[in-house]
């Protein structure tokens, strides 16, 4: 299970990252009304991504989350080629993309929120699952495979069996969970290395997610594939990922592993997400106030800091950083060992050299015991 | 193959709201027959609904029957029943049992003409739209698919054609190339297109903004496979459901150029029967029958391919199945 | 006197297929000032009760049973007193409001007409009211003046909240009231929905898939399957005891951050939710349930008391109280 732990994105020696961004950066043209333009207004580009360092291990889950608007999807969908980066780089198995993605589409593939509108009314379940095979022109798979037993077994790897006996159905014919795992399916028949996973899960049903998190977790587990999931639930985060990347207006603000990340958030950013995650009797506890931020307005210096509860009490200016906060941008730097965050406060703490206290950590959960449901 | 229940986690699939009884597969043998299966399968889920389609039926009713008549002119009828130096009948003669439908100026019996001109309307209704769907398809998803300014200056050419007064236009080509049949449906294929791309175009529209492009669009397709495999295939029910309307339209054209005096004069349209008796003097002379039975027929055709129109449509068109 | 009172509600669908039955005999009761929570899958029928409370439902829809809101029998309301017990008695917030406001007229406008035409207030005094209200919910008063469209999602569901509580109802009932906001905002909607029940004493259904958030939000929980009540009690009990299987499968799908019993173990069930139409013999649930036995596929359990005042579908249930009856004698 080491392959598994979180403690492998520390250093040491080890291969390169199987997937790697680098200062990603994704704008989208802003748009002026006919009246406001020709009254010389300029339209103001959205930096929905703006600056994104990621790398992603062989056999690793990362969690990517944050609020809406916050660049999660924009960045997936810029790693899928789905969308032209304005700056940066990919870099895959250590070689930046080039022009000709098609060797990367069949080793990269994405899963997608919405099940049923992923899947072409109007194909059977086997036309679907062999679209990537029949795209790439495969028609033998590694050992002499048929194109029938690669679809076959990719469906039966999805958890859809036997497969035969979904080949003629339509999309319409399935439940949300079994239309999710038709795409799984259709990922899996190219045998990827990596999969992108935008909210897999949010459009199912409860009882139903489980088992497809469970599923993501069994082909990482059996096939060594990693798996990028973008969500903006932290629980699923906590359930399923080795490490945990939580990004604000285009930006990832804290990273490292699941473990330490969702229990002792270095962030001010990332422990307010993880106080508005619902849990009894905790409807009283602080609330970020006002609305998710605008990527056509970034604010000057930490990008945090009109919200940051820590500069609203006044935290930042009796450790004598909140000039900083107000002026200063600033990148991740490694505070703990495999941890990063972009916070002035939370460097000061970690260079010794705050008013001696760290209160950024949570206050551990309420005596309620959860009952064990595995 | 035996068919089990597939084991758990997956659970039985969920089978159609409509409850259509599916016969059980048998072994898959390859990609071709999963096809054909599947075609056999969509055409009879397909069935099993315009069936109980009130309109549908009468449509397909009203359409076979003339159908029927259109084989019947081109296989067995005599050409010379039609002929006026062969027929030998009283002069525009009321309806008797002899002359069902009374006789023209000729003596010819208007039944004969009517089961002889059925052929040419039905034929010039089917070409001309074929025409029509081929180029206001390829417009549409052209547009729709490429966009930017691809998209603009196709859509300008379109509503260019579709602000042309169409009879005008009609005429004016109609002239230039000469009275026959291929100009009657040339005309009509080639200025009728508009409204169908503009329709095909916001179809493709709605179709490229659907996850499954995208999904296609990561696996690595190229624009080609988009089009044939998921654009195409989805658009399709629009055009088909279009082009059965446009098939009343043309034919309704054909009447209207025939009348005008554009059509073939050597062959008998139901246009051209009622051109006849106009010329004829049919109105003054009190030879309604001359006149009405003809276009009596062009309503029900007309009536019918629209009556399949709107019963295709409400098939394909699942907001208005909900209703 | 319970605010609602629901008594073995059944409705049944009408589709060209046959009838659908959506709920299939369920019994609710919300007091004064209680929140209770009703949870369940897409299709168990929690919108449809939401619905028949207020007579919202298709003309065609077959509901039997009894719903009495205040004391009055809705089922029986004539058409006008049911449009004025609509604002009065009972309001409710939909799932995706957001979206029912006019965008052509100001949201102020909006909030007053309800005033006018049912509560009999004069335009000024509505006016007046309209801005309490917006107050109430935690928008500037300036609000008043603008376009559904220039506000913010998070705006919008304020302004169906203040929209709900414009008539002072007793009962509100809250359908996924939260399902399209974005997890900061949901929170704060959440916080302003509990504040504003317990500042004002009303009584709330609450209907959510989201277990997680109506346990922070409700006194009571009842969880539904395949149109039943599957399991009811005190809503810390229910999530954090759960006697029905069900319910634990359910729990385990919102997680505890900080839970090593959670930590890379996602559990679920397998299987999917029934088609109401082909809802299974015995106890509904027995094809995913992971303790079913042989007696499960022919046997319909009622719900058992299952601890104080608990109560659960399960045949496991009964038999564990048995059990303890007999230790005991």
């Amino acid at each position: 299970m080491s392959a598994v732990d979180g403690t492998r994105s520390e250093g040491g020696v080890r291969e390169p990252p199987v997937l790697e961004l680098r200062e990603l950066g994704v704008n989208f043209a802003g748009r002026v009304g006919l009246v406001a333009g020709l009254l010389g207004r300029k339209s103001v580009d959205a930096r929905a991504v703006d600056g994104v360092d990621l790398s992603l291990h062989r056999g690793e889950v990362l969690a990517l989350a944050g609020e809406s608007g916050c660049g999660k999807t924009t960045t997936a969908r810029a790693i899928m080629g789905l969308l032209k980066p304005d700056r940066g780089q990919i870099l895959f198995e250590g070689r930046p993309l080039g022009r000709n993605l098609r060797d990367y589409r069949r080793r990269v593939q994405m899963v997608f929120q919405d099940p049923t509108g992923s899947l072409n009314p109007r194909q059977t379940i086997y036309e679907i699952v062999a679209e990537g095979l029949r795209i790439h022109h495969i028609t033998r798979g590694p050992n002499g495979e048929t194109e029938e037993q690669l679809v076959a077994r990719a469906l039966s790897r999805a958890g859809l069996r036997p497969p035969e006996r979904f080949f003629l159905l339509y999309p319409h014919e399935l439940s949300g969970g079994q239309r999710q795992r038709v795409v799984i399916a259709g990922a899996l028949a190219l045998d990827p290395e990596v999969i992108v996973a935008d909210e897999p899960v949010s459009n199912l049903d409860a009882s139903v997610r489980g088992e497809i998190l469970r599923l993501l977790l069994k082909l990482r587990d059996e096939l060594q594939i990693s798996i990028l999931i973008v969500t903006h639930d932290l629980g699923l985060a906590w359930t399923v990922a080795d490490r945990v990347a939580v990004m604000y207006l285009g930006r990832i603000v804290e990273i490292g592993p699941a473990d330490d990340v969702l229990t002792k958030p270095l962030h001010p950013y990332t422990k307010a997400l993880l106080d508005v995650v619902p849990e009894a009797g905790g409807i009283d506890r602080p609330i970020l106030q006002g609305e998710p931020p605008d990527p056509t307005r970034v604010p000057p210096g930490c990008r945090f800091h009109p919200r940051c509860p820590e500069v609203a009490s006044g935290r930042t200016k009796t450790s004598g950083v909140d000039d900083e906060c107000h002026a200063e941008d600033l990148g991740l730097a490694e505070l703990q060992s495999g941890r990063f965050a972009a916070c002035h406060l939370a460097r000061l703490i970690a260079t010794g050299r705050a008013g001696g206290d760290t209160p950024t950590e949570r206050e551990p959960a309420d005596g309620q015991e959860k009952n064990s449901v595995s | 193959m035996a068919l089990k229940p597939p084991i758990a986690p997956s659970g039985e699939p969920r089978r159609a709201a409509s409850g259509v009884p599916e016969e059980p597969l048998g072994p898959i043998s390859s990609p071709r027959r999963i096809a054909w299966v599947r075609r056999r399968r969509a055409l009879g889920r397909f069935w099993s609904e315009y069936r109980h389609n009130k309109m549908g039926i009468a449509g397909i009713g009203i359409l076979l029957f003339f159908v029927g008549m259109a084989l019947f002119a081109t296989f067995v009828a005599n050409p010379q029943s039609v002929d006026p130096s062969y027929v030998s009948g009283p002069v525009r003669h009321a309806p008797t049992l002899r002359f069902p439908l009374g006789t023209d100026n000729f003596g010819i019996s208007v039944l004969s003409l009517i089961v002889a001109g059925s052929k040419i309307s039905l034929l010039v209704g089917l070409t001309a739209s074929v025409i029509t769907m081929l180029i206001g398809a390829v417009v549409g998803i052209v547009a729709g698919y490429r966009g930017g300014a691809v998209d603009t200056l196709l859509m300008r050419i379109t509503d260019f054609g579709l602000v042309l007064p169409w009879l005008a236009l009609a005429i004016v080509l109609a002239s230039i190339m000469g009275p026959s049949l291929t100009t009657i449906i040339l005309v009509i294929g080639l200025t009728s297109w508009p409204g169908t791309a503009r329709l095909v175009r916001a179809q493709v529209l709605s179709i490229r903004e659907r996850p499954y492009i995208e999904r296609s669009r990561a696996l690595g397709a190229g624009d080609g496979h988009m089009i044939i495999h998921h654009v195409l295939p989805n658009a399709m029910p629009v055009i088909l459901a279009n082009a059965v309307l446009v098939v009343a339209i043309a034919i309704l054209s054909e009447t209207s150029l025939s009348f005008l005096g554009l059509g073939d004069p050597l062959t008998v349209s139901w246009g051209s029967i009622i051109e006849n008796a106009f010329a004829g003097g049919a109105t003054t002379l009190g030879a309604w029958w001359w006149i009405v039975a003809p276009g009596v027929c062009i309503v029900l055709v007309v009536m019918s391919f629209t009556f399949i129109g709107f019963a295709l449509d409400e098939i394909i068109n699942p907001r208005l199945r909900e209703r | 006197m319970s605010v609602l009172s629901v008594r073995d509600l059944r409705i049944t669908y009408h589709t060209t297929a046959g009838g659908v039955p959506a709920v299939r005999g369920v019994d609710l009761e919300i007091d004064r000032g209680e929140v209770v929570g009703l949870a369940g899958e897409s299709g168990c029928g929690k919108s449809t009760i939401a619905a028949a409370i207020l007579r919202l439902l298709p003309a065609k829809t077959r509901i039997e049973g009894e719903i009495s809101l205040n004391g009055e029998d809705v089922l029986e309301m004539k058409p006008g007193h049911l449009r004025t017990v609509r604002w009065t008695g009972a309001s409710i917030i939909f799932q995706g409001a957001m979206h029912a406001l006019n965008p052509v007229k100001r949201v102020g406008d909006q909030i007053a007409e309800a005033i006018t035409t049912h509560h009999q207030a004069g335009e000024r005094e509505a006016l007046v009211r309209v801005g309490q209200l917006l107050e109430q919910v935690g928008l500037p008063p300036r609000r008043i003046a603008d376009y559904p469209h220039e506000l913010s999602g998070g705006q919008k569901q304020r302004v169906m909240i203040a929209m709900a509580l414009a008539c002072n109802p007793n009962l509100i009932i809250a359908d996924e009231p939260t399902t399209a906001l974005d997890v900061m905002v949901q929170a704060q909607v959440l916080a302003l929905l509990k504040e504003l029940q317990r500042e004002l004493g009303l009584a709330m259904l609450f209907i959510t898939h989201d277990l997680s958030v109506l346990v922070e939000v409700s006194d009571r929980l009842a969880i539904m399957y395949a149109g039943q009540i599957v399991e009811d009690g005190p809503a810390q009990d229910v999530f954090y005891r759960p006697a029905h299987p069900y319910t634990k499968a359910l729990a385990g799908a919102f997680p505890e951050i900080g839970d090593q019993r959670f930590r890379r173990k996602p559990s679920g069930l397998g299987g999917d939710p029934p088609d109401p139409q082909r809802i299974p013999s015995g106890c509904p649930f027995h094809p995913r349930c992971p303790v079913a036995f042989d007696s499960c596929p022919t046997v319909e359990p009622r719900l058992f008391a299952s601890g104080e005042g608990r109560r659960a579908a399960c045949l496991l249930v009964e038999g564990a109280l048995t059990g303890v009856r007999k230790d005991e004698s």
